[in-house]
C-alpha cells in the first residue's frame, strides 16, 4: 500500500488497527507466559507438588528425552493419522448419506428417528463394544472417532440441504435440469460454507473420538500415553501429551481456516 | 392457425392433511405465436400455479396443456423459458457463468452460444460486469442478467412470473420497459403473470383476468394500442386508462 496516496485520517486508522492487533497478540502471549512462569515458580518454591503437577522445565526435559528416543513423534503421528482418517471418513460418509437422504424423502422419514437416537447416544459407550467386535486396534479407534461426529454432521448437513430456497430448485427445473443438476449446481455450492463450518467442528470432534478410542484400545498414540502415564504415575507424560493435543487441535483448526479463507476469497 | 400453447379446461387442487384447496377451476385459453398475454388476479389466486402447469412443472388434475400441439412434458419443456419473481442469480458464480447456467444444464454450450452470450451482455449493458458477482449488480441489472439467461436458450415461449415485483418502483418501470421492448423486438411469445394492473396493460396484447381462489377466468380483454409504442409510452395513452379501469372493475366489482 502506498502511504503517500492515503489521507492522514486513513493512516491514523491503519496505525490504530495495527496497534490493536499487536496489543491483542501481546495479551495472548502474556497470559501464556504468565501461566508458565507462575507454574514454574510454584513448582520450584514447592507451593505445588511437581510430581503430581509437573512443571514447564520438567515438561521440556521430558519432551527432549522423548524426542531423542523418537517415541514422542511416533505417538503424535499415530494420533494424527487416526484423527485425519476419521475426519475424512466422517466428511465423505456424511456427505454421501446426506445426498442419499436428500434424494429420497421416504428414506429420510424412515431413518430420522434412528439418526436422532444415534446422535444423542454418548459415543464413548460404544467403544467397549467396538473393541470386542473389531479388536484392540486402529480400526476400533478410527471407528470411535467417526462415530463421535458422523450423526450430528448428517443431521446438520441435511438441514442445510433443505434450507436451500425452493425457488432456486424451481429455476433449475425450469431450465430443464435433473435432480443431479439441482445437487451439483445449487445444493452443494449453497452448502459449501456450511460444509466448511462442519469441518471446523468435526476436526476437533474426531480428535476427541480418537483419544477416547486410544484410552481403551491402543498400544500407541497420545491417548495411550495419557492413560499409561497416569497408571504408572508418569504425570509428565500425561501433561505433555495434553499440551501436544492442544497444539494439534490448534494446527488442524488453522488448516481448515486456511481452506475457509481460500473459499471466501473465491466466493 | 394452431395456437402455440393451449390450456384446455384445466383444474388443479392442492392436497394437504388439513384438506384440499382448489386452486384453478376450468381454465381455458390459448396463446398464439408472437402474442404477449398478461394474466392478472388478486394475490394468492393461483397465478404462479398456472405458470407451473403451463411449463409442465405440475400436472393438471383434469384438462390438458398442449404446447405446439403436444402435451407439455419434460421432452418439450426446454422450449419454454421461465423467469421467476426473483432473479436467483447464484452468488457463487460470476454474472457470465450465471447466464450460461441454462446452456450448461441443457448441454448446449458451444463457441457460437458463448459468442451470443457476449453479444447479449454487450447489448444489455452488462458486459463490463461479466466477471462481477451478482451482488455487485443493481436490481435492474440482475433482472436483465436473468432475462439473458432465459433468452440464451432460445425459448419459443417465455413465462414471466411477476419478474419485476422484487424491484423498487422506479427500477420496476424502467426494467419493465426494457424487458417488454426486448421481448417485442425479438418477437417472442410471452405470458406475464402479475398483480400489477399497469404492468399487465402496458405489456399485454390480451389480458386474462382471474377471479380470487379458486381461480377461474373472469374475462379476457384484448388491447389495441397504437403500434410501436414502448410499454412506458403506452402508459401515457387514453386507452391505457380505459383498460386499467375496465380491469379494476372486473377485479373489484362492488367498489364504485
Amino acid at each position: 500500500m502506498n502511504h503517500d496516496s492515503l489521507s492522514a485520517a486513513q493512516i491514523a486508522y491503519l496505525k490504530s488497527y495495527r496497534f490493536h492487533k499487536i496489543k491483542i497478540l501481546l495479551y495472548r502471549t502474556g497470559i501464556l507466559l504468565l501461566f508458565l512462569a507462575l507454574w514454574e515458580i510454584s513448582a520450584r518454591m514447592k507451593w505445588i507438588d511437581d510430581f503430581i503437577f509437573s512443571s514447564p522445565s520438567k515438561l521440556f526435559l521430558c519432551f527432549y528425552h522423548m524426542t531423542k528416543e523418537n517415541s514422542l513423534f511416533w505417538h503424535i503421528g499415530i494420533t494424527l493419522f487416526e484423527t485425519l482418517v476419521s475426519f475424512f471418513l466422517v466428511m465423505a460418509l456424511s456427505l454421501l448419506i446426506t445426498i442419499l437422504l436428500w434424494y429420497s424423502k421416504s428414506l429420510t422419514e424412515t431413518l430420522d428417528p434412528y439418526l436422532v437416537v444415534l446422535n444423542s447416544l454418548p459415543k464413548s459407550a460404544l467403544a467397549p463394544l467396538l473393541i470386542v467386535w473389531l479388536g484392540a486396534n486402529y480400526k476400533t479407534i478410527i471407528l470411535t472417532g467417526v462415530s463421535v461426529a458422523i450423526f450430528g454432521t448428517v443431521l446438520n448437513l441435511y438441514t442445510g440441504f433443505h434450507e436451500v430456497d425452493d425457488e432456486k430448485i424451481k429455476l433449475i427445473q425450469t431450465l430443464g435440469g435433473t435432480k443431479s443438476h439441482q445437487l451439483f449446481k445449487v445444493i452443494l455450492p449453497a452448502n459449501l460454507a456450511n460444509l466448511i463450518s462442519l469441518m471446523k467442528s468435526n476436526i476437533g470432534l474426531c480428535l476427541v473420538g480418537v483419544i477416547i478410542g486410544e484410552f481403551i484400545a491402543a498400544k500407541c498414540g497420545l491417548g495411550y500415553l495419557i492413560i499409561y502415564g497416569s497408571q504408572v504415575f508418569k504425570l509428565d507424560w500425561v501433561i505433555l501429551s495434553i499440551f501436544i493435543l492442544c497444539l494439534i487441535a490448534m494446527a488442524l483448526y488453522a488448516c481448515i481456516r486456511i481452506l475457509e479463507k481460500k473459499y471466501l476469497k473465491q466466493g | 392457425m394452431e395456437p402455440l400453447i393451449l390450456c384446455s379446461h384445466v383444474n388443479y387442487t392442492y392436497h394437504t392433511l388439513q384438506g384440499e384447496t382448489p386452486a384453478l377451476c376450468d381454465i381455458h385459453f390459448h396463446v398464439n405465436e408472437g402474442e404477449f398475454v398478461s394474466i392478472v388476479g388478486p394475490s394468492g389466486c393461483g397465478k404462479s400455479t398456472l405458470l407451473s402447469l403451463l411449463c409442465g412443472l405440475l400436472s393438471p388434475e383434469s384438462g390438458t396443456v398442449k404446447f405446439k400441439g403436444e402435451i407439455v412434458s419434460d421432452k418439450n419443456r426446454c422450449q419454454i423459458g421461465y423467469m421467476l419473481q426473483h432473479d436467483h442469480l447464484f452468488e457463487w458464480r460470476s454474472v457470465r457463468k450465471n447466464i450460461l447456467l441454462g446452456l450448461e444444464i441443457q448441454k448446449k454450450l458451444s463457441e457460437e452460444s458463448l459468442l451470443e452470450a457476449e453479444h447479449l451482455l454487450k447489448l444489455y449493458g452488462l458486459y463490463p460486469f461479466k466477471d462481477a458477482k451478482p451482488s455487485q449488480l443493481s436490481g435492474g441489472m440482475r433482472q436483465r442478467a436473468a432475462l439473458i439467461r432465459t433468452l440464451l436458450l432460445h425459448p419459443d415461449l417465455l413465462l414471466l412470473d411477476e419478474p419485476f415485483s422484487a424491484l423498487d418502483y422506479q427500477t420496476r418501470l424502467k426494467v419493465c420497459d426494457d424487458i417488454g421492448s426486448i421481448i417485442r423486438k425479438t418477437k417472442k411469445t410471452a405470458i406475464l403473470v402479475t398483480h400489477d394492473l399497469s404492468e399487465a396493460v402496458s405489456l399485454g396484447d390480451r389480458i386474462i383476468v382471474l377471479t380470487p381462489l379458486p381461480a377461474c377466468i373472469k374475462k379476457i380483454i384484448a388491447t389495441d394500442f397504437p403500434k410501436d409504442l414502448s410499454p412506458l409510452e403506452r402508459r401515457n395513452t387514453n386507452e391505457f386508462k380505459e383498460y386499467f379501469n375496465q380491469i379494476w372493475k372486473e377485479l373489484n366489482p362492488y367498489e364504485p
